[in-house]
């Protein structure tokens, strides 16, 4: 009877097999669910989630379904249509809307006032703070800005205007927040490949075959040695530093901390340049003449086992990217950013794009770099989410 | 008979926790627990086998322990000992098994409540290895041919400190709960319960403090229960003035075990 809200948790990119729905029909069936909606929302947490990054994911699909279902069909078409179809755009910014906020409602008091506007209103309102209306910041309507308000009609255009206004206790537990350095250590824990066949380790002694064997051959010492398992991943970090990244440097230095720190690797270089790669790359963030590295000398040494991981926002002027470059000194034209880059790629087979900043939905002047790369290279978004899909990545060609 | 936990008498547990607990109960499912370090999570187990009149049998996992650990162990060098020294019984292998805690769980007459703490500490193949085992609830030792079957079906409860990934296969086998961590009033409850003398004005400082310095953004390591109900002891110990409490914090370095946070402590001071 559920089966919708099943769906609905799958499409919310809640990953709950039948194996588990079954199991909470079994615990519904046996009254775990005592017959309450809190009691069935905890048999569901306990039964269908695995993790606490879920969540605040699964609170927000549980409000939508069991909070939405009364609502549907219930307001007049004309409503509706004054809401999707607003004539008149007051092209009001979301600092004006901000400014316009009034005190914070609990849902119980924003859904009787619903009620109650329901039964009174007659006309169209758009940017008043009482109506149903769009573009102001009443409680209720959309395309304004008020948070812990009730979407009514049209889509989600200020994230504030949510139509779902839970607690959201959860939300430090979103994998895609960005969070602190543990848990990129534990994303870069998913980079590990054991091995027992690093050359260069010593051999170590196998207690537990050396006593079967020996036990075997009835108290004939037999002594077995065996490779130990190490982690035989090679990781190479190519951070951008510098403009636009400063915003980022705190990320960029908690995702260099949790490589470093994380020491799992078996070897772990790391270099910076600044908006995009050209002829050298630096060992420094400060990007000194003397931490100078040719860019040409690091595609020699390092080989298409290492996981290439490039950290930058790869908003830069378009020019930085697509113009060739020029040799001043020697007085010759060099490769463009976009061919070295192209280079680099085609050298490192596992590589992939942290970026802190969210793909555009529109590349303006400076997104259309980021959009244009996004096509060269598999980009991620640099949040543990992110960083956790990204290892998947770089673990397999 | 229907078994229902509703705490203990040394264990607070939130509504929602007791209900997992139940759920796991009912469906015969392994309880899965997760939460901050100092949340009780290993606490639970004891709490919930003293609330039921259950014998608790704990399996500590290490970053070595393999999952046959668990079942049992063929103590060959022993029986090798014996053969030389001409003992009696070397030809019965049985008198060398040593059944690990989950084989202990299974083998007991009557029902036992299992702790399997950590498993996140060792292997990443380890939780795959005791699927069957955990669904089927029994084992098979090819030495003796024998299939150690559970008399009673334990109850199964496994903490997690996420240090890994666990396996999407287990985890679909498991009752999901995530102990949040306490907020204030069931602080107060907890701390009553270890402490039951304490001065009240103490404790209502106290609190005040901790969950001000647990809000500090910088904080790395933040200070947990255990700590908390440590640091109430030394409190009352040292006949610390409650109204000082949350001015100067004295004896901040049992609440805050790293020096880098002892120093945004200080830099946070008012």
């Amino acid at each position: 009877m559920f089966a919708s809200f099943f769906y609905l948790l799958r499409q919310r990119g809640l990953d709950v097999s039948l194996n588990e729905w079954l199991t909470l029909l079994e615990g519904m069936e046996k009254g775990l669910h005592r017959s309450t909606l809190t009691g069935f929302y905890q048999l569901c947490r306990a039964v269908l989630l695995h993790s606490e990054s879920e969540y605040d994911r699964f609170d927000q699909v549980f409000l939508e379904f069991f909070r939405d279902v009364p609502w549907e069909g219930e307001l007049p078409r004309e409503l509706m249509d004054w809401l999707d179809h607003p004539t008149e755009d007051l092209r009001r910014t979301l600092e004006e809307l901000r400014r316009r906020r009034g005190e914070d409602k609990t849902l119980e008091e924003i859904l009787q006032m619903l009620e109650e506007r329901l039964r009174e209103q007659t006309e169209e309102h758009n940017g008043g703070n009482y109506w149903i209306g769009t573009q102001g910041s009443s409680v209720f309507g959309n395309s304004g800005w008020r948070p812990n308000s009730l979407r009514v009609g049209g889509e989600s255009r200020r994230r504030a205007a949510l139509a779902v206004a839970g607690e959201r206790r959860f939300r430090d537990f979103r994998k895609d927040a960005t969070l602190d350095t543990r848990q990129f250590q534990m994303a870069f824990r998913l980079l590990r490949q054991f091995s027992a066949q690093i050359s260069d380790a010593e051999k170590v002694l196998d207690v537990e075959g050396t006593i079967r064997d020996t036990c075997d051959r009835a108290g004939l010492l037999k002594i077995r040695y065996r490779n130990p398992r190490r982690n035989a991943v090679k990781v190479l970090l190519l951070i951008d530093s510098g403009g636009s990244m400063d915003y980022y440097s705190d990320l960029c230095s908690t995702l260099f901390q949790a490589a470093t720190k994380s020491n799992t690797f078996q070897e772990l270089h790391t270099y910076y340049f600044h908006n995009c790669i050209y002829e050298s790359v630096y060992r420094h963030p400060r990007m000194r003449q003397e931490d100078r590295v040719e860019t040409e000398w690091l595609l020699k040494n390092f080989d298409g086992v290492y996981k290439v991981i490039v950290v930058g926002d790869a908003a830069m002027n378009p020019g930085e990217l697509l113009s060739q470059q020029y040799d001043w000194k020697r007085r010759v034209p060099m490769p463009s950013g976009l061919e070295w880059l192209q280079r680099i790629r085609a050298h490192f087979p596992y590589l992939i794009w942290l970026n802190p900043e969210p793909l555009p939905a529109y590349a303006g002047f400076w997104g259309q770099t980021h959009v244009h790369l996004a096509k060269l290279f598999p980009m991620y978004p640099l949040s543990v989410e992110g960083l956790e899909s990204g290892m998947h990545r770089l673990m397999v060609k | 008979m229907e078994q229902r936990f509703t705490g203990g008498n040394e264990y607070v547990a939130s509504a929602e926790l007791m209900n997992a607990v139940n759920i796991a109960i009912t469906l015969q499912k392994p309880l899965l627990v997760k939460g901050e370090p100092g949340t009780g999570k290993t606490m639970l187990a004891q709490a919930v086998a003293d609330a039921l009149g259950k014998r608790l049998i704990i399996w500590n996992v290490k970053s070595t322990t393999k999952a046959q650990d668990g079942l049992y162990v063929y103590d060959v060098v022993q029986r090798l000992y014996d053969s030389q020294f001409g003992g009696h019984g070397v030809d019965d292998i049985s008198r060398y098994i040593k059944l690990g805690k989950l084989g202990e769980a299974f083998a007991a007459e009557e029902q036992v409540v299992l702790l399997i703490d950590e498993i996140d500490k060792a292997d990443l193949e380890f939780p795959n290895d005791l699927l069957w085992e955990l669904d089927q609830m029994e084992f098979y030792i090819p030495e003796t041919r024998e299939t150690v079957r559970a008399r009673q079906r334990p109850i199964v409860i496994i903490t997690s400190n996420a240090e890994k990934e666990l396996p999407d296969a287990f985890l679909r086998r498991c009752v999901f709960h995530y102990i949040e961590f306490p907020d204030r009033e069931q602080m107060e409850r907890i701390v009553r319960v270890h402490l039951p003398d304490i001065e009240e004005a103490l404790v209502e400082q106290a609190l005040e403090a901790f969950y001000w310095l647990r809000g500090l953004r910088d904080i790395e390591k933040k200070p947990s229960t255990s700590e908390l109900v440590d640091w109430l002891r030394a409190l009352a110990a040292g006949g610390v003035d409650p109204q000082r409490i949350t001015e100067k914090i004295p004896y901040a370095g049992v609440l805050l075990k790293k020096d880098k946070d002892l120093r945004t402590l200080a830099r946070n001071q008012r």
